[in-house]
């Protein structure tokens, strides 16, 4: 008894010893993020964890598509080139599964677990083992321009709109000769791109990626008249060049009052109403994204988390920078310094309860609710197998979501028709669905 | 003697560069075709097995395969075009007597210099976006409907940025070529009364071939491999409008992680470049005494 | 025998050229210009772009996200790198296939050539797990491997090109004089290549320094050159052109202006023996 307390206490001294020798000797960490606002501003404010700890970060800041591939290559093979690396909720469980990160979920109690919301802690979990903590977490809803809505005699209830009521207000508010657009949407192909705004609508209109057989449902009835829709929508009321622009574009667009109305992240909220990036700033509003046929899974899920990859062999130093770039305090430092509207949202309860969060982002319920209200476990009419609102959380689909956004895309720039580009989408699937052995 | 020797050493001196070549080209071709026959999803590690030629079957009948082929040789086809007559024409023209002439050089040769990257996204963003770019600006201001490139004519468009890079390195050699030219002979055509362009055609043009076939050589090597370009500005699309095989590959291998199918696309793409190689080969046979 | 050329006509290729160049030029001007402006001001009209205020801030936003200097350096250490080693190597075989020709030369060059047309993607992950077993991954002396060796092919040609204007009958001479083969090519055989040596490292450093696929796919921070440091302004983020032209001019200038300098001579050295 007393020698294993001996041995235990000898443990534990060596134990602390140990740790106070890694804390001590300064590591060099090197972390890849994309390049959002938010996490440029993590890269600016992280000098105050390098005096504080001693260490030193080396920044990798890429474009989403090239960062993603990036880091999926180095992860997959091993490659050990990170330490830090930003992924999302669509990897994060997947690579989890796999083994390729490491755990977190002893950041200690000072990092305050269920503050997190519920759902962004289950979307980046397997089986309770937190592989990557949530930056910023979002969902969908639709910004639209106040002062123009008035112009055109349009109410907003309290109600969700269907996209058919949608529509008509779109129509209503077009107006090209004055450089103003009926909607702004996603058109630029690709799974994170098209296929985020594309999926929740599907969704609404009743429509599903697989059924329970894993079989393809992209030509059937939901898909066509989603599909349709959305390009009927965007080719009369939306902006010139509507193939090409992706996230960033459109809030480019709607930032300098360009559209009246967006369905897009909700995190995009922040910059929207920040009078120092955009035009728009006291004249936009929000209500829900639009249902049809149901009202379930109209609005995506997504966030950015940050992880560490099982081949990195600074493990203890990196969950330091991870613990401070996701804890409370990090949130008060951007709402100190680059004002509260700026801060990182859609993760903390205790953000959404801060009353100067609340003053600065009158937006801030309403993401809450959002986001609160996604179950990527059950988002569809009918029943699938897979999980995942605006994805479907198994690895092929990037492959086929980036494929279905490309023939949607060409069906938007009118190089082929709707039934053509969901005839080869559903080929598509097909073939690869066979290939990696769900459709035998 | 002497000559053993000197071929000796000949081959001494040759090795290191063949043998850096060879291990640099038979390591990853060897790695490309074994991984062809393998079922190898990066995302699936632990679950390689043979599959045979199945990764070929599946590239070859992959639904982009043929658009990407004939993207393919129309980019090569319509970069060469332009560039090569482009470069003829601007050369002719800068051959002429003129008033600072070594700026005019200065401008015209500065986008051989500039990354592909850069100039992809400069074209894209600063000249054919819809509703920011100078295209539009002046389309706007002359009380037109400004056009959106990049997803009504995507694939003129990328051949257009990529033109604009080679035009210039065509246009120098070209004009090289052409001031190296002997202007007596030139000029006792002209005193026979041969019109312009007959000492165009019979005197000019046979002097440049050698030149116009080191340009469509040395573009071709790299017009077969455009990449940046249209990861840039159009990812591929819209639909397979931009893809070309290069892109194709890239798509199955780093971007659906389908390293199997991609090693067969790059196998595919090397014998193309080999087709291509040596249907260069006749030509250069022909034009440089190498 | 000149001919009495009228200045009209003079004035009127200078026109045609001069517009010419300009519209070629025109893109990199444009950028210029707009890294000089505010953000608000860069995505107007051509007009009210050229009426705005002139700043600087665009560049310091840029400097305050990356590190320029780091990736500037990187740049040049592996431009350069890359190129004295194909150049180390280059150096003798071409002087082989140039002075020793076999029946096979020819194809042998050819052969080098064609392993240029080997796409990079298709290699990519082939390549990167021999990089990750090497410990090569995010090193500089990696990507000065790589980029010599995609780039050998062309040193090599570009350099036998050069070598077989030289007469024979020098080299002859120096041999009945006793020199060494090392001794012929350091200092009969290298002096007079010297204009078409420069060339080629010209060359070679303006291809090392625009490839982006290898420096971006193999690198991470430390080693990661310019390619990498634009490849994070790639992306609107917000409105961004005047910050994108700032970081695409801090990128290009360092070989914009290299390239004038020396356009003489690589331009001489381009035209890879087509012109006598």
């Amino acid at each position: 008894m007393s020698i294993k307390r001996t041995l235990l206490g000898m443990a534990i001294t060596a134990a602390t010893l140990t740790a106070l020798a890694a804390s001590a000797s300064a590591e060099e960490l090197t972390i890849a993020t994309v390049n959002n606002a938010d996490m440029i501003i993590m890269q600016k404010l992280s000098p105050e964890w390098e005096q504080k700890t001693g260490n030193k970060l080396n920044w990798v800041v890429l474009e989403e598509n090239v960062l993603r591939q990036r880091v999926t290559t180095d992860i997959a093979t091993k490659g050990g080139s990170f330490d830090v690396v930003t992924i999302g909720a669509y990897e994060t469980p997947i690579w989890g599964e796999k083994g390729w990160l490491n755990t977190l979920n002893d950041l200690g109690d000072g990092y305050d677990y269920p503050d997190i919301f519920e759902p962004v802690r289950n979307g980046l979990s397997v089986k309770d083992n937190l592989y990557a903590v949530p930056f910023y977490a979002e969902s969908s809803f639709t910004f639209y321009r106040k002062d123009l809505f008035e112009k055109a005699g349009i109410e907003v209830g309290k109600d969700q709109i269907t996209y058919d009521q949608f529509a008509e207000m779109v129509a209503k508010l077009h107006d090209p000769d004055n450089g103003i657009y009926g909607t702004c949407q996603r058109g630029k192909a690709g799974w994170g791109e098209n296929m985020a705004f594309i999926g929740p609508m599907v969704n609404a209109f009743g429509g599903r990626w697989f059924d329970m057989d894993w079989q393809p449902q992209l030509t059937s009835e939901p898909w066509k008249k989603a599909i349709n829709y959305y390009v009927d929508l965007l080719t009369q009321y939306g902006p010139p060049g509507a193939p090409a622009n992706g996230h960033n574009e459109n809030r480019a667009l709607f930032a300098d009052g360009k559209c009246a109305t967006w369905i897009d992240a909700t995190s995009a909220a922040g910059y929207i109403y920040n009078p120092k990036d955009s035009r728009v700033a006291d004249k936009t509003g929000f209500f829900q994204a639009p249902k049809e046929v149901t009202d379930k899974g109209t609005g995506w899920f997504w966030a950015w988390a940050l992880a560490i990859p099982s081949s990195s062999t600074k493990v203890d130093a990196a969950k330091d920078f991870l613990k401070w770039a996701t804890s409370k305090e990090y949130i008060a430092m951007v709402g100190e310094k680059e004002g509260w509207v700026a801060a990182p949202p859609g993760t903390r309860a205790s953000t959404y309860a801060n009353p100067k969060y609340q003053e600065a982002a009158p937006f801030a319920d309403t993401v809450k609710n959002a986001i609160l209200a996604t179950n990527p476990a059950d988002p569809t009419l009918e029943k699938v197998p897979y999980t995942g609102v605006q994805f479907v959380a198994i690895p092929e689909f990037q492959g086929i979501g980036n494929y279905v956004g490309q023939q949607i895309s060409a069906a938007l720039a009118g190089q082929q028709s709707v039934d053509q580009a969901l005839e080869n989408a559903q080929q598509f699937a097909v073939r690869e669905m066979t290939k990696a052995g769900y459709i035998k | 003697m002497a000559t053993l020797h000197s071929r000796a050493s000949a081959r001494l001196m040759l090795s290191p560069a063949v043998l850096l070549l060879l291990a640099w080209m038979i390591i990853p071709l060897c790695l490309t075709v074994y991984f062809s026959f393998l079922r190898y999803n990066l995302l699936m590690p632990g679950e390689e097995a043979f599959t045979g030629w199945s990764n070929y079957y599946f590239f070859i009948t992959d639904p982009s395969f043929k658009d990407a082929i004939i993207n393919t040789l129309t980019l090569l086809g319509g970069v060469l075009l332009i560039t090569v007559a482009g470069g003829i024409l601007f050369a002719l023209l800068l051959d002429q007597p003129m008033w600072g002439q070594g700026i005019v050089r200065i401008m015209v040769i500065a986008p051989f210099f500039v990354m592909p990257t850069v100039s992809a996204l400069v074209w894209k963003n600063m000249f054919m976006n819809p509703v920011n770019g100078v295209f539009a600006h002046i389309a706007t201001g002359l009380g037109l409907q400004p056009y959106d490139f990049l997803s009504q004519i995507p694939w003129a468009s990328i051949i257009w940025i990529v033109s604009w890079q080679w035009l210039p390195f065509a246009t120098l050699i070209l004009l090289t070529a052409l001031q190296s030219l002997d202007q007596e002979q030139l000029e006792a055509a002209e005193m026979d009364g041969a019109s312009w362009f007959n000492r165009f055609w019979f005197i000019m043009l046979p002097h440049l071939s050698r030149a116009i076939t080191v340009v469509i050589l040395i573009q071709t090597i790299f017009l077969l491999s455009v990449f940046a370009e249209i990861l840039v500005t159009t990812n591929g699309g819209p639909g397979t409008a931009t893809t070309n095989l290069t892109y194709l590959i890239y798509v199955q291998s780093l971007l659906q992680y389908d390293v199997g199918a991609g090693s067969a696309g790059g196998v595919i793409a090397i014998i193309l470049a080999n087709i291509v190689a040596i249907f260069l080969m006749r030509m250069i046979g022909k034009n440089l005494d190498a | 025998m000149a001919r009495a050329i009228s200045n009209k006509r003079k004035a009127i290729n200078t026109m045609a050229a001069w517009s010419l160049g300009l519209l070629i030029f025109f893109p990199i001007l444009w950028i210029a210009i707009l890294s000089f402006k505010t953000e608000i001001d860069a995505i107007k009209g051509p007009l009210d772009v050229l009426s705005a205020t002139w700043t600087l801030e665009s560049y310091s936003a840029v400097q305050e996200r990356s590190d320029y200097l780091k990736h500037f350096t990187n740049s040049v250490i592996i431009s350069l790198g890359s190129t004295l080693l194909g150049l180390l190597i280059a150096i003798p075989a071409a002087w082989a296939m140039a002075f020793v020709p076999a029946r096979r030369t020819k194809d042998v060059l050819m052969w080098m050539l064609s392993t240029k047309m080997l796409p990079p993607v298709g290699v990519l992950i082939p390549i990167y797990l021999i990089f990750r077993d090497t410990g090569l991954l995010d090193t500089r002396i990696g990507l000065v491997l790589v980029l010599m060796l995609i780039n050998l092919p062309i040193i090599i040609w570009m350099l036998y090109t050069y070598f077989r204007e030289i007469p024979g009958e020098i080299l002859e001479a120096a041999r009945m004089d006793g020199a060494s083969l090392g001794k012929e090519v350091l200092y009969v055989l290298t002096p007079m290549a010297i204009p078409g040596m420069a060339s080629t490292v010209l060359l070679n450093i303006i291809l090392s320094w625009n490839e982006a696929f290898w420096t971006l796919n193999l690198t991470a921070a430390k080693a990661a050159p310019l390619t990498a440091f634009i490849a994070s302004y790639s992306s609107p983020e917000g409105l961004f052109y005047a910050k994108l032209s700032a970081a695409s001019i801090m990128a290009i200038a360092p070989i914009l202006i290299m390239g004038w300098f020396s356009q003489k001579q690589l331009v001489r050295g381009l035209t890879f023996g087509a012109v006598k």
